[in-house]
């Protein structure tokens, strides 16, 4: 993959949105940057890191979103321009911090926040706008419509958040942050960073004066005034276009992703002459005049955006402002229901809202083709159910705790959150995880369900959380339920990586961001200075890490944890190979008549464990298999050899 | 740059999270753009290293920035690095004048209730010729197995994809990308590179 800090302007670069943006914010001389990883936002700290040292710029994993946000506008306070990146979810976390540094303002320098939507949630729990955020809080918003964009925004915005003297926030959504296209290079700035906290000279006061939000009614008042100046910016901005006929048939409103799309329709429609693309890019404030100028060509407008009704709702609110003479639009998308607020867009999507509306037919191909399709037998389109990867110590935790919660008889449940152990709530984790909702939280269900014994409740309680997340969001949960003596088990899945984003450090590993040598923080001896009773296990081991946890849970007082720890098999596949050969002893394997039910092939969900129908046996898929050996201890005939090789 | 036989190109590259989809699409995207080409390319993933079916959209112009995402039926090229989940993209955005290229080699999916299975290889590769006007069966993962290691199946189909010349893939700028982004493994690469356009040839 490409280097982000390439120094040839000019040149043509295959990014993925989230490289563009980080390179955009390199253009811009950008000082310091900070993250918790999350999808699709990841890449840009990721890109950054590994130019970071060469650059000399800061770049940092931080604990959370919120320290992350902080930690960036410390570095504009400081006189660096800063960039703070998450993921719609994070962008939750952080904006308590958020709500105060619109009004506190920012330092000399530029602080950007740049947050990635997941619509259609391809790798998230939740379906979030973050452009709300930007109403909500009054921050100037840009999102890009497409990859170089993406750069040349990123860049633009620390202009704007100096000038107005406000945090910006960049909005990308997965389609630009996680899709690839052409970006051509600018300049790199020589840039020395020279970083000092000055007296802050705040322009309410003569004075030198903190860094405060109070006296809070005027700032918001002052960030107001801001808002408007960003707004009479906003209307001559070039990242705002109107493409098309003069007075077309057909008005499309669209930012983001959406614009490729209408772009597409509008192409595979041959519709250029009928209808027009009034693309923005600078989101909030809206460019008012533009709009209502756009707005004047045509009666019919369709809104095409990802999620909410964002330009939908400000736009017909601008409209009902306007003289009844003037006012003649008819108002197409979400309310009107020819696109969802929910899910993604696709080009499909665009031209089925424009065909309904212009009333105009379209086939996507040949009828007999469609035809043919319909032949194709049912069982040829095998579902594929996500899975642990061949080898992930997730799989043998969770047999482990299957197996335990099975032998204690007391119907116990699992409680998890977020990381690839999501998975846990499907056939992977055996249907284990019985609720899920965010970061930390099955922990903090767990400290509240652990109190419940005084009415009568006598369920084991286990709740799950990776390594990462145990110091993102757990902490608190596991305070409180041991402060409280809530009844409970942790089972921290420590695999010594985020690995459901790209394996980042964390506060446990041995790297920081930059690939310096980090303060590595032992989880441990966290939870043992809290006060819960720790255990530590390989839950490649399966005999004893079940056993472990049966111990713990016939315990029955207080919080309880249990670290099981093994390195992600995609981190450590990388570095070294399992001493193991595999195979298949089809003299012991019974197939159907053992009894077992099928339990390596069907039960314990490992791609690279099939049911051969011909033979009636098992067999290992060897291009998948990762030879970790955890399945001969699954097998009850001793059927799955576990063959020891020299290293 | 060459001149397209139609403007975008869209090639969608198909298989099983853990394959290496989005390496392939970046390399076929990469030496486009090297070459002066305009490359979007959209992927899947969250599934992408959990077993689950994923693909790529590459539109390929001579001079535009299109959408990630290709619609309906309008594939021109079908990459398939695993049967199943070629014929799965031939049903959305196969049509009557779509080349498909397909590595037979199957990857099972789970199998929970115990009564799927993996569907009769033969009558799926027919049934995949059946839907594209013109289909390329590259046994990659063989090949690759011979190598040393499946995962050179990716750049034996890219070699096959190349050879077609369904796209303005050149050899050289293939070469360059391999450099730039398998420097410790080029020689190995650029023989299966290779390999994939022999097997194109041979048919």
């Amino acid at each position: 993959m490409a280097l982000i800090d390439i120094n040839a302007p000019g040149k043509n670069e295959l990014f993925i949105g989230n490289e563009a943006i980080a390179r955009g914010a390199l253009e811009a001389g950008i000082g310091f940057a900070s993250a918790y990883p999350g999808t699709p936002s990841s890449e840009i700290i990721g890109s950054l890191a590994e130019i970071a040292n060469k650059q000399h710029i800061y770049v940092e994993w931080s604990v959370n979103e919120k320290v992350a946000l902080e930690a960036a506008a410390a570095g504009s306070y400081a006189g660096l321009r800063s960039l703070a990146a998450m993921k719609m979810a994070g962008l939750n976390v952080a904006s308590d911090f958020l709500a105060s540094v619109v009004l506190t303002g920012i330092g000399k320098k530029g602080l950007v926040l740049m947050t990635g939507d997941d619509p259609e949630a391809h790798s998230s729990g939740e379906e979030e706008d973050s452009r709300n955020f930007a109403r909500l809080f009054d921050i100037p918003l840009c999102e890009p419509g497409d990859f170089q964009e993406a750069k040349d925004m990123m860049k633009w915005l620390f202009e704007l958040s100096e000038e107005m003297g406000s945090i910006c926030m960049l909005r990308s959504v997965t389609r630009i942050a996680h899709a690839r296209g052409n970006v051509k290079l600018g300049e790199l700035p020589e840039v020395e960073h020279k970083a000092r906290f000055p007296n802050y000279m705040d322009p309410m006061s003569i004075m030198p004066t903190s860094i405060m939000t109070v006296p809070t009614s005027i700032r918001h008042a002052i960030q107001h005034m801001k808002m408007d100046k960003v707004r009479e910016k906003f209307e001559s901005s070039p990242f705002n276009q109107y493409a098309g006929p003069e007075k077309p048939d057909l008005l499309l409103v669209t930012c983001g992703s959406g614009w490729l799309y209408c772009q597409d329709a509008v192409n595979a429609l041959k519709l250029e002459k009928r209808v027009g693309i009034l693309k923005l890019g600078t989101l909030w404030p809206l460019p008012e005049k533009l709009v209502k100028s756009c707005l004047s060509k045509t009666d019919k407008v369709l809104f095409i955006e990802e999620t909410d009704p964002f330009l939908e709702g400000a736009i017909m609110e601008y409209s009902s402002s306007m003289s009844p003479e003037s006012r003649h639009n008819i108002f197409y998308g979400k309310h009107s229901r020819h696109t969802n607020a929910f899910g993604e867009l696709t080009p499909d999507a665009v031209i089925k809202a424009i065909t309904a509306i212009l009333d105009i037919k379209y086939q996507a191909r040949d009828a007999a083709y469609d035809k043919k399709l319909e032949s194709i037998p049912k069982g040829h389109m095998i579902e594929r159910m996500l899975t642990f990867c061949p080898g992930c110590p997730h799989r043998a935790s969770y047999w482990a705790i299957k197996n335990a919660l099975m032998m204690d008889g007391r119907n116990g449940f699992v409680t998890g959150d977020i990381g690839c152990y999501s998975m846990a709530l499907g056939p992977a984790g055996f249907f284990m995880n019985r609720a899920q909702h965010s970061m930390g939280s099955g922990t903090g269900l767990a400290s509240g369900f652990g109190q419940l014994w005084r009415f009568g409740f006598d369920q084991p309680i286990i709740s799950v959380s990776g390594d990462s997340t145990f110091f993102h969001a757990v902490m608190p949960a596991l305070v409180n339920g041991v402060h409280n003596k809530a009844n409970f088990v942790l089972v921290i899945l420590d695999n010594s990586a985020t690995a459901m984003t790209g394996f980042q450090p964390h506060p446990g590993t041995e790297l920081t961001a930059m690939g310096e040598p980090a303060q590595q923080i032992s989880i441990e001896n966290i939870c043992r200075a809290i006060g819960a009773k720790v255990d530590i296990c390989d839950p490649f081991d399966l005999k004893s890490t079940t056993q472990t946890l049966l111990d713990l849970l016939e315990e029955k007082q207080g919080a309880r944890v249990v670290i099981m720890r093994r390195t992600c098999e995609l981190v450590r596949g990388k570095k070294e190979k399992h001493p193991y050969k595999m195979k298949i002893d089809p003299a012991k394997c019974l197939g159907e008549d053992c009894g077992c039910n099928r339990l390596c092939s069907r039960v314990f969900c490992c791609p690279a464990l099939l049911w051969d129908p011909v033979e009636g046996k098992t067999r290992i898929d060897e291009v998948i298999c990762n030879e970790c050996g955890v399945c001969a201890d699954v097998c009850p005939e001793g059927a799955i050899i576990r063959e020891e090789v020299p290293a | 740059m060459k001149q397209l036989s139609k403007d975008p190109i869209n090639l969608v590259v198909s298989g099983v999270g853990g394959q290496g989809n989005v390496m392939v699409s970046l390399v076929v995207g990469s030496a486009l753009v090297n070459d002066g080409y305009f490359i979007t390319i959209g992927e899947t993933y969250g599934a992408s290293q959990r077993g689950g079916s994923v693909m790529s959209h590459v539109k390929v112009s001579a001079g535009k920035q299109y959408s990630p995402l290709i619609a309906m039926g309008q594939a021109d090229i079908i990459l398939g690095m695993e049967p199943v989940e070629t014929l799965r993209m031939l049903k959305q955005f196969g049509n009557d004048r779509v080349t498909t290229i397909v590595n037979p080699r199957p990857i099972h999916a789970i199998d929970l209730t115990g009564a799927g299975g993996y569907p009769d290889l033969k009558a799926l590769l027919e049934q995949i010729k059946d839907l594209s006007l013109k289909t390329y069966v590259v046994n990659a993962t063989d090949e690759a197995q011979k190598m040393g290691n499946p995962i050179f199946a990716n750049m034996i189909l890219i070699g096959a994809l190349a050879k077609t010349g369904l796209l303005p893939l050149d050899e050289k700028s293939l070469d360059n990308v391999i450099k730039q982004m398998f420097p410790k493994a080029v020689d190995i690469n650029m023989k299966a590179l290779k390999k994939g356009m022999e097997l194109v040839d041979g048919r």
